[in-house]
Parts: C-alpha cells; sequence; structure tokens
C-alpha cells in the first residue's frame, strides 16, 4: 500500500483561500445563502469556509451540518447498521442558495442523498454542491459541483483520506494505492 | 458502531445495555427528523410492515404507525375483532398467511404472555412486542427511559418509582429491566395485592406509603389500574385507592423537592393522577408520546437493518 500527498497543509489553506472567493463573486454578501456541510467529514470544511468568509468579506455566514444517513441508497447492502450523525440546521432554506459542502466528491451518491435530505427542509431557491477533492471520472449518478478544490484523476480502489488539523493536528490530503496484484 | 445483539424485540430483558444506548442514539435522529417540515425519510421503502393488534390500542398502534409511515414502509393493519381469527384460525397460520403476502416484518400486540417468543420461533419474520399480556411492553420502557434521559441528562443513579396496578402491569416489568440496566434504582409502589410477591427478587424497593415512594424518587411513573386484567378484586373500591395511590397537587406539595410524573397512558384522570397534575408542569406525558415514535422508528430502523442484507 502506498500513500501519496496531494494536498499539504499550506496547499489545503491556499485551496479554501480560492473557494472563499470563488463564493464570494457568486453569492455578493451572503445575505441569501447559506452552506450546509455533509456529515461527517464536509462540517470541518464548512467550519473553515466559515471562518475565511467572515474574515475576508466581514459578513456573517449562515452553516449548518446535514446527516444524510436515512436518505442512503445502501440501507441493508452494508454489514453494519448506518448510524447517523448529527444534523444541525437552525434557520429556515426556504427560497435561500444552499450550498452543499463535502470533502471529497466521489461516486456521487452522499449529493444526491445530501439533495433529498435539505428538501426536508424546505424549498429552497436553487442548491449549488461545493467539493475540496473531486475525483474525475468516477461519479455514478448525472451530478456535477459547482465548486471545486482539486480534481484528480483516480481508480476506483485507490481512496482519498482528507486529515484536518482539528481532528489530526495537522491538515492533509492523501492517496492511497493497494497493492497490485 | 455494533449491530443490535438481537433479531426481534420480544422484550427488553432480551437486550442488552448497549443495545438500549443505540437504540437511543438512532432516536435522537429520528427526533429532530420528526421537528422537521417534512417528517418523513425514504429508508424503509423496500420493507411491509404487518401491524397485528390482538388487543385494543390507541397509542401504541397510532405510534408504531406513524413511525412506519415516517421511515417510508408499507403497512397493512390487523386487528382481531374483524380477522379470521375469530372464525378459528390458530396465531401461527394467522402469521404464515399474512408473511406469505412478503411481509418483512411483524408489529404484534396480543393478551397471552410469550406470545411473541412463541411466533418468533415459529416463523421466519421480524418481531417486535407491542405489548404481550402482563408480560412485557418493551418499546414503552424504551420511551420511559428516553424521556427521563432526556430530562435529566442521564439514567443513571436515578430513583425511580412505578406507582399503581404492578400485578397487572407489563410496562413495570419492561420498565423495571430497561431502568436497572441503564443503572436507575427502582421502587414499586401500590397496594400489597397489587404488588407481585416476590417481586423484591428483581432487585427492586417495594413500599406500600404513596408519600414515602414520592419523597424517595426523582421520577414517579404512575400506571393505570387494569380492572380488564383482574379476576378478583384487589382493593376495596376506586375512591379507597385514589385517596391512597392518587396523585394529586396536594401530596406533591408536601415533598420539599420537585419530581418528575411519568404516565404511560391511557390516563384514568382523578383515579391514579389528577388533572391538577397531569397537566402541570412536572408532567412529561405528552414528551412521552412524542419520544415514542422517534423510539419506534429508531428500533424498526435497526431490526430492518438486519433482514435479509441485500
Amino acid at each position: 500500500m502506498k500513500s501519496t500527498e496531494i494536498l499539504n497543509s499550506l496547499q489545503v489553506s491556499l485551496t479554501i483561500r480560492r473557494l472563499c472567493y470563488q463564493l464570494i463573486e457568486n453569492h455578493d454578501n451572503f445575505s441569501n445563502t447559506v452552506l450546509v456541510g455533509l456529515q461527517p467529514n464536509g462540517v470541518f470544511l464548512v467550519n473553515r469556509l466559515k471562518k475565511e468568509l467572515e474574515s475576508i468579506s466581514g459578513n456573517k455566514i449562515l452553516t449548518g451540518s446535514l446527516d444524510i444517513t436515512f436518505f442512503r441508497d445502501d440501507f441493508r447492502r452494508k454489514s453494519k447498521p448506518l448510524v447517523p450523525s448529527i444534523t444541525n440546521i437552525n434557520f429556515s432554506i426556504e427560497n435561500k442558495v444552499v450550498v452543499l459542502v463535502d470533502d471529497v466528491f466521489f461516486t456521487g451518491r452522499t449529493v444526491r442523498s445530501g439533495l433529498d435530505a435539505i428538501m426536508t427542509f424546505g424549498r429552497p431557491l436553487t442548491v449549488e454542491f461545493l467539493a475540496l477533492i473531486e475525483r474525475r471520472f468516477t461519479q455514478h449518478l448525472p451530478l456535477k459541483a459547482d465548486y471545486i478544490g482539486q480534481s484528480i484523476d483516480t481508480i476506483n480502489e485507490e481512496r482519498v483520506s482528507v486529515y484536518w488539523e482539528e481532528e489530526h493536528g495537522e491538515d492533509k490530503i492523501l492517496l492511497t494505492t493497494p497493492k497490485m496484484k | 458502531m455494533k449491530d443490535l445483539t438481537v433479531n426481534h424485540l420480544l422484550g427488553i430483558k432480551k437486550i442488552s445495555k448497549q443495545d438500549i444506548n443505540l437504540i437511543f442514539k438512532t432516536a435522537d435522529s429520528f427526533k429532530e427528523i420528526i421537528n422537521r417540515p417534512i417528517k418523513k425519510v425514504p429508508t424503509l421503502r423496500d420493507i411491509t410492515i404487518a401491524n397485528l393488534f390482538f388487543e385494543n390500542s390507541t397509542r401504541t398502534k397510532l405510534s408504531f404507525e406513524l413511525a412506519e409511515k415516517r421511515l417510508s414502509a408499507d403497512v397493512i393493519n390487523f386487528s382481531s375483532s374483524s380477522s379470521s381469527v375469530s372464525k378459528g384460525e390458530t396465531l401461527v397460520d394467522t402469521a404464515n398467511n399474512i408473511l406469505s403476502m412478503k411481509v418483512d416484518m411483524i408489529i404484534m400486540r396480543h393478551p397471552f404472555p410469550g406470545a411473541h417468543e412463541f411466533l418468533a420461533k415459529k416463523t421466519n419474520t421480524t418481531i417486535i412486542n407491542a405489548g404481550d399480556g402482563t408480560h412485557e411492553h418493551p418499546t414503552q420502557a424504551l420511551l420511559d427511559s428516553y424521556s427521563i434521559r432526556e430530562k435529566f441528562g442521564e439514567v443513571n443513579g436515578k430513583k425511580v418509582a412505578i406507582i399503581g396496578d404492578i400485578k397487572h402491569s407489563r410496562v413495570a416489568l419492561s420498565n423495571i429491566f430497561a431502568l436497572q440496566k441503564l443503572g436507575a434504582q427502582v421502587m414499586v409502589c401500590g397496594p400489597t395485592t397489587l404488588i407481585p410477591k416476590y417481586i423484591h427478587k428483581l432487585g427492586v424497593m417495594v413500599e406500600n406509603n404513596l408519600l414515602n415512594a414520592l419523597k424517595w424518587c426523582d421520577v414517579a411513573n404512575m400506571l393505570r389500574i387494569q380492572l380488564e386484567r383482574q379476576d378478583i378484586k384487589y382493593f376495596p373500591t376506586i375512591r379507597e385507592y385514589t385517596s391512597m395511590f392518587g396523585l394529586n397537587m396536594n401530596i406533591l406539595n408536601q415533598l420539599d423537592k420537585e419530581i418528575v410524573v411519568l404516565h404511560p397512558g391511557p390516563i384514568n384522570r382523578g383515579v391514579e393522577i389528577t388533572s391538577e397534575v397531569a397537566d402541570s408542569n412536572h408532567s412529561i406525558i405528552l414528551n412521552q408520546v412524542e419520544n415514542g415514535v422517534a423510539i419506534r422508528m429508531a428500533v424498526i430502523y435497526l431490526l430492518a437493518g438486519k433482514i435479509n442484507r441485500i
């Protein structure tokens, strides 16, 4: 098994900063926009985006976290039960622009579940999707990300792991390749 | 996270503390979901559930049905009074006929203790006990403990008095098992005639004086007198029972502390509890009802997840 660093700590910061400027270009002062992180890993990213956006723009950014467990399409297809995380959306999304946020865009099934889950809170004006890493050509569903930190080419057997300073003491993104026979 | 250790919910006695905590953790998510504008999730869209009620029920049946529908399961209902049971069909035949229609799970209330255990052995399906005679009512005990946890933050170390007709109550027995597994101390209180002779062997305290029980406890779970299950007279009159074991504001005011009052319903207002207490800030009766849906969604979800994994 071999691990390659895709982004180091500095590159993660720069990428997040670039994503923030792209968001500001499209959402002005964020008066009608909310960011929602998909549990579990999108929540770290959404917290970083909030901090950075508030520091750059001076505007208050509304953020929440969304668990998609009960909207997944693999219920009864896993050997272990799917255990939910916390959902925390303390605001109305009715007629708001919702930006769903996740760390890795792989098959698209998580985003699909996220779209269904967010609709249970109301009818947003539009929904966009932001991913820190996009794994190209691996999507199982006709979905695309509106904001992408870094696109990488991978094979299905490879794994992208995102490490956050808050949890692991350091920001970094690794690509792990299994030993080929 | 581990699976439930059981494939059926037949009673609290058969499940572990870890099972209960897994159910509670899952119920936390469902409680949040049932407070959303859209309260439905698509998880169980490929599951069909039969509700078999061989005994009357309002709250439990509605609560289970709502839980099933909010999980997007297909639901069929059955009550014994309008079925072939009245024509002499056996329980196993009734269940097998229903299962032949590709039903995945049975939720049953039955007047005979052990009916669920019997059916679980005789059929190849998932069974949830919604009450079996005077034996167990596991989802009621789970929602009672969950409501205590919600109120106090934890159940461990709390003192809970179960007051009333202990002898005929499946809620009492399931509550004793659940509360003890979660680390609470349990006392039963009522007339001697309505307390099973050997109940102390379950490790519960026994008290015949209501005021003493209330002074001891943090939580009082008031039970209804189950006249429909009483074959003989266990006390002279309802009026006398109420004067000795009915919970009213005067008694609560004699305590130097606030206690939380639970009731599994249906309430006989003016018998085991006055309206003043039932509708007061002491009471979390309506919270119990709300939590009942979340707890039942959690139980159904966790057990359905074990059905013939694809």
